[in-house]
C-alpha cells in the first residue's frame, strides 16, 4: 500500500492496457482483413519492380539484360510468384469488399464463404497465371 | 496507432496457484487476469480450479464460485446473470462475450479468462469504460424532431418499426467495439461498432428527424471510415446483432444522400 500511496502518478495513468491482439482468437475475416492490408503494402513493392523492368525494357541493352537475368534467376521467380500472389489476393479482397460495401454477405456463413473463397480463389488464379507462363 | 506489443506496465507474467478444494471429483482450470490498483505490481495470471459438482454451468457461475469460495478479492462486475444487463462482458478463450451465457462446457479448458480487450483496467476484469460511453453520448441516442410534438405518442408502422430489429436489442456490452483491431489502434477517434450500430438505430427510425446532421456528425474519416470489415464484432456480439452490417448501411445513406 505504502509504495501505491507514494507512486507518483495518478491512478488513471498507472492502469494498465488489457491485452488485446496476444490473446484474441483469430478468425477467417480477421486473416484476410490483415492479409489485405499486407498485400496492398507489398503491392507497392512490387509495382515498383514491374516498373524497373518496364523502364529498362524501353532503353534496351545492358541494363534490359541484367534485370532480366535477375527475374530469371531462382530469388527473381520467387519475387515474381509473391507479386503474383499478393496481386491475385488483393484482387479477391477488393471484390469481396465489394460485396460487403453494398451491405450484403455480412451474416456468419456468407461472410466466411467470402473470406476462405478470395483465399482459394488468390490460390487459383496465381495457379492459373504460372501454368499460363510456363507454357508461353 | 497499431502498436502490437503492451506498454511496459500492462506486460502480464505468471501468477499465483491456489489450491485445488478438497473432495472434488470433477475440475475445471481457470486462468484469470489479476491487476491490483494497491500493490504497485503489474498484472499476473492467477489460477484456480472450480468443483463443478458445486457449480452452475456458466462461466459466470464459476467466477462467483471462486470468489465465493477461494478468492474473495476477485473483482468483476455482474448484475443480471440472465444476458440483459452487459455488465459481465469480459475475453473468454480468446472471445468477448458475456460470461452469464457462456457455458462453461462449451469452452476450451483451461478456461482462460481477461477483461475486455485494449481498455484501461480498474482491477482484475472491470475495465474503465468511461469514453466508450461518452462516445455513445456523443452519437445522441435520442429522438430528435422539429415537427410539433402529437397529442399521444409518436406513430410508427409495422414494417417501419420492424427496421429496428437487430439494433434496438443492444445492451452496451462493449463486447463489440473492444474486439475491433480497429478500435483498439484508433479508438481515441474511431467511434466503434458499438456507438455505429447505435448511431444507425436512430437514423433508420421512422419517426426521427435529425437524419441530416447526424450523418454530417459521422461524416469523418475516423469517427465512421475507420470500419475494414473485420468483423470480429458480429462474431463477438452476444445478442447476436451485426454492427459490421450497420456501418456498412451507415456509409451507403453516405453515398445515397449525395447522388
Amino acid at each position: 500500500m505504502a509504495e501505491a500511496n507514494s507512486s507518483p502518478l495518478p491512478i488513471e495513468q498507472r492502469r494498465p492496457l488489457s491485452p488485446h491482439v496476444q490473446i484474441y482468437r483469430w478468425s477467417a475475416t480477421m486473416a484476410m482483413s490483415i492479409l489485405h492490408r499486407v498485400t496492398g503494402v507489398a503491392l507497392y513493392a512490387g509495382t515498383l519492380l514491374l516498373t524497373v523492368y518496364l523502364v529498362t525494357a524501353a532503353g534496351g541493352g545492358v541494363a534490359f539484360a541484367q534485370v532480366s537475368r535477375f527475374f530469371g534467376s531462382a530469388l527473381g521467380q520467387v519475387i515474381l510468384f509473391g507479386y503474383t500472389f499478393a496481386l491475385m489476393l488483393h484482387v479477391c479482397g477488393g471484390l469481396r469488399h465489394a460485396v460487403w460495401e453494398a451491405a450484403r454477405g455480412f451474416d456468419p456463413v456468407s461472410r466466411n464463404l467470402l473470406a476462405w473463397s478470395s483465399l482459394i480463389g488468390a490460390v487459383v488464379l496465381t495457379a492459373l497465371v504460372w501454368a499460363g507462363a510456363a507454357m508461353l | 496507432m497499431v502498436e502490437l506489443a503492451l506498454p511496459k506496465n500492462s506486460v502480464y507474467g505468471p501468477g499465483k496457484i491456489w489450491p485445488k478444494p478438497a473432495h472434488a471429483t470433477k475440475l475445471t482450470e481457470f486462468r484469470i487476469y489479476r491487476w491490483n490498483p494497491d500493490d504497485g505490481r503489474n498484472p499476473q495470471i492467477d489460477t484456480f480450479f472450480v468443483d463443478r459438482e458445486d457449480c452452475g454451468p456458466m462461466v459466470l457461475d464459476a467466477l462467483l464460485y471462486i470468489k465465493n469460495k477461494i478468492d474473495p478479492t476477485l473483482t468483476l462486475r455482474r448484475s443480471c446473470r440472465e444476458g440483459i444487463c452487459g455488465s459481465c462482458a469480459m475475453n473468454i478463450d480468446g472471445q468477448n462475450t458475456l460470461a452469464c451465457t457462456k457455458a462453461i462446457d462449451d469452452v476450451n479448458a483451461p478456461v482462460k479468462i481477461f477483461p475486455l480487450p485494449h481498455m484501461p483496467v480498474v482491477k482484475d476484469l472491470v475495465p474503465d469504460l468511461t469514453h466508450f460511453y461518452a462516445q455513445h453520448a456523443s452519437i445522441e441516442p435520442w429522438l430528435k424532431t422539429e415537427t410539433p410534438a402529437p397529442e399521444k405518442e409518436w406513430l410508427q408502422s409495422p414494417v417501419d418499426r420492424a427496421k429496428l430489429d437487430g439494433l434496438y436489442e443492444c445492451i452496451l456490452c462493449a463486447c463489440c467495439s473492444t474486439s475491433c483491431p480497429s478500435y483498439w489502434w484508433n479508438g481515441d477517434r474511431y467511434l466503434g461498432p458499438s456507438a455505429l450500430l447505435q448511431a444507425y438505430r436512430w437514423l433508420i427510425d421512422s419517426r426521427d428527424e435529425g437524419t441530416g446532421e447526424r450523418l454530417d456528425d459521422l461524416e469523418d474519416p475516423f469517427r465512421l471510415y475507420r470500419c475494414h470489415t473485420i468483423m470480429n464484432c458480429a462474431r463477438a456480439c452476444p445478442k447476436g446483432l451485426n454492427p459490421a452490417k450497420a456501418i456498412a448501411e451507415i456509409k451507403n445513406l453516405m453515398v445515397a444522400r449525395q447522388a
